[in-house]
């Protein structure tokens, strides 16, 4: 039993910017514990000689040269933006008002 | 608002300080960390963007070579243990600042760690190395620029909204931490100073980065915080940023001890927080609360591959770092038997790097630092240009000194032979050639001079008769001028006096 607190679900939904109603926390904390639960199968085996691994190709030391390539045009790279001024990217107000 | 603060004196002898250093030095790559775009400086807004630093889905990541090879390189120089293996780490947080809403940085697995900084400093009982230690350097890349518009005073408070420029975005970073400093005592501003401008030398030193801390190619914050006794547990700490000159780094320290002492004194505890410092008031106020490590959710990197230098690569790299800067210093000074104002005059001339090519190129260093920091530094002042762009070489001032140790040029001759050099006219012997510049040797010419001169002022025979060696002074001086400066001043001398019979 991984033990998701409704808080737990409240921290992470600020964290990740999703909105969700009080009276569904218990309902999404349920589900996040039976997803951590199956996953936490693994820690049955042994794996103290197994490295931890963040990426299935085994290579390192993939580089590439510091040259220049092509970027975008300011209208370009805007042109997705849903606001534009002064060639910049228009966003709203980052601070609330105190 | 400003807050209490405590006299300076007076908190220190109350209190232990403990100082921390995060450093923020911006490489000076072509291309961007992960990215081809390029990373000039004053670009139209967002024209050095891809779908990469833009966050566009679907977007991959590649790993800039010369952003690595500088992280070691800086590693190697701050005396650090380079990661046989490490990766990057997706710091996840939303801000307009990144389109990403995660950094690409490193976590625990920095690719460099363990390492150390000796500065010295001025103390009351003379010069002191205190020595900084590092606990990590590692990687990562820099935001977009923010904007703010609207409300009075175009910060982020108040602003009605904000305008984000990405062509910084994904520039190269090193963050360079060091662990807590302890030991200073009252000379923690001063040892604070010393660390930023000694590793700003030793960046320069690398040219791994223009470290222009005005531009904010090298930004620092500073962690402060007291406690009663060397001997007691840290105390909480303030971390103010926007820390952007040495000055300020010195200020900041103070600044933040008496106001620590302050709050303590009074029964207040100190706010661990993010402070901004005031670069007009000389003060800091307060920003954000600190956030919880945990709140940015680090995971390793997936779109990118680890790191795992080879020992051969890193000894490579360790080939190519310069001598320290400070180490080097003191060897100068021992070498060519200056005083530390002598030093700090050849430093401060920008001349260093130039003595130095005339001193391997075989030029005596006193001559070559004459001229480096007198005539050459005059002319460079006067038009305004830097001395590099002074086309005197080492070859030049060898065969200038040569001349001047045989006799056949004196100084003044020598600073026309040099204008000559400036004003593109060939080498040293060609322009003493072309422009007859010979130190006249032949006492006819110049007893001739001395007769002239002297009747030109009856008295002053009889004065240096009399005793008065000083007032040879301006007979030699009117012969200098009848010749034009090509006399040897003490062949005039002697030819004086022996006329005059008088000995000195």
């Amino acid at each position: 039993m991984s033990g998701i607190s409704q808080d737990d679900v409240a921290h992470l939904a600020h964290l990740a910017r999703i909105s969700i109603p009080a009276d569904q926390l218990g309902h999404y904390a349920d589900q996040l514990g039976a997803i951590l639960d199956a996953v936490a199968q693994v820690s049955s085996l042994d794996t103290s000689d197994v490295p931890a691994m963040s990426h299935p190709v085994p290579m390192t030391n993939v580089f590439r040269e510091d040259i220049p390539g092509v970027s975008l045009t300011a209208a370009q790279a805007l042109s997705g933006a849903p606001a534009v001024e002064d060639e910049r990217f228009r966003v709203p107000r980052i601070l609330d008002e105190e | 608002m400003a807050e209490a603060i405590m006299n300076y004196d007076e908190a220190i002898s109350k209190f232990d300080p403990v100082l921390g250093l995060e450093v923020h030095v911006e490489l000076g790559t072509n291309t961007k960390m992960f990215c081809g775009c390029s990373t000039v400086f004053g670009a139209p807004p967002n024209t050095h963007v891809c779908p990469v630093c833009l966050g566009l889905p679907g977007a991959l990541p590649t790993l800039n070579k010369i952003g690595v090879e500088s992280a070691i390189r800086i590693g190697l120089a701050l005396n650090c243990e380079i990661a046989q293996w490490c990766r990057f780490a997706r710091k996840n947080y939303f801000y307009p600042d990144m389109p990403k809403n995660f950094q690409t940085s490193q976590y625990d697995e920095p690719i460099a760690f363990e390492g150390y900084l000796d500065v010295e400093i001025d103390t009351d009982e003379g010069r002191k190395t205190f020595r900084v230690p590092i606990e990590r350097a590692h990687m990562e890349e820099d935001t977009g620029k923010n904007s703010h518009v609207g409300g009075a005073t175009g910060r982020i408070h108040g602003a009605d909204y904000s305008l984000v420029d990405y062509n910084r975005a994904g520039i190269p970073l090193i963050e360079i931490v060091t662990k807590p400093i302890t030991g200073t005592g009252k000379y923690a501003p001063e040892v604070a100073k010393a660390y930023v401008a000694a590793l700003r030398d030793i960046l320069r030193g690398l040219g791994v980065s223009d470290v222009k801390m005005e531009q904010g190619s090298l930004r620092c914050d500073v962690n402060l915080s007291l406690r009663e006794t060397p001997e007691s547990k840290l105390g909480i700490r303030s971390e103010t940023k926007n820390v952007n000159s040495l000055r300020s780094v010195e200020r900041a320290v103070r600044y933040e001890v008496t106001r620590h002492a302050a709050r303590l004194t009074a029964g207040d505890s100190v706010v661990q927080e993010t402070r901004h410092w005031h670069e007009d008031t000389g003060i800091s106020t307060s920003g954000r609360p600190k956030s919880d490590a945990e709140d940015y959710r680090y995971f390793p990197e997936p779109d990118l591959l680890p790191i795992a230098p080879s020992r051969e690569w890193v000894e490579e790299l360790r080939a190519t770092i310069p001598e320290n800067p400070a180490v080097r210093r003191a060897r100068l000074v021992a070498d060519w038997g200056l005083s530390e104002l002598d030093m700090n005059t050849v430093i401060n001339s920008g001349a260093l790097d130039l003595i130095v090519e005339a001193v391997d190129a075989g030029v005596d260093a006193a001559a070559a630092r004459k001229w480096w920091t007198g005539e050459l530094s005059r002319i460079a002042n006067d038009r305004g240009i830097e001395l590099e762009e002074l086309p005197v070489t080492p070859v030049h001032l060898k065969r200038l000194e040569e001349l001047i140790t045989a006799g056949s040029l004196n100084d003044k001759l020598a600073r026309q032979a040099l204008e000559g050099v400036i004003a593109g006219e060939g080498d040293i012997d060609a322009i003493v050639a072309a422009r007859g510049l010979a130190v006249v040797s032949d006492d006819g010419p110049l007893l001739a001079a001395i007769d002239e001169a002297l009747a030109a002022d009856p008295a002053v025979a009889e004065t240096i008769k009399s005793g008065k060696l000083a007032a040879a002074g301006s007979v030699v001086g009117a012969v200098m001028k009848a010749t034009r400066g090509q006399a040897d001043a003490a062949r005039v001398r002697e030819l004086l006096f022996e006329k005059l019979g008088v000995s000195e």
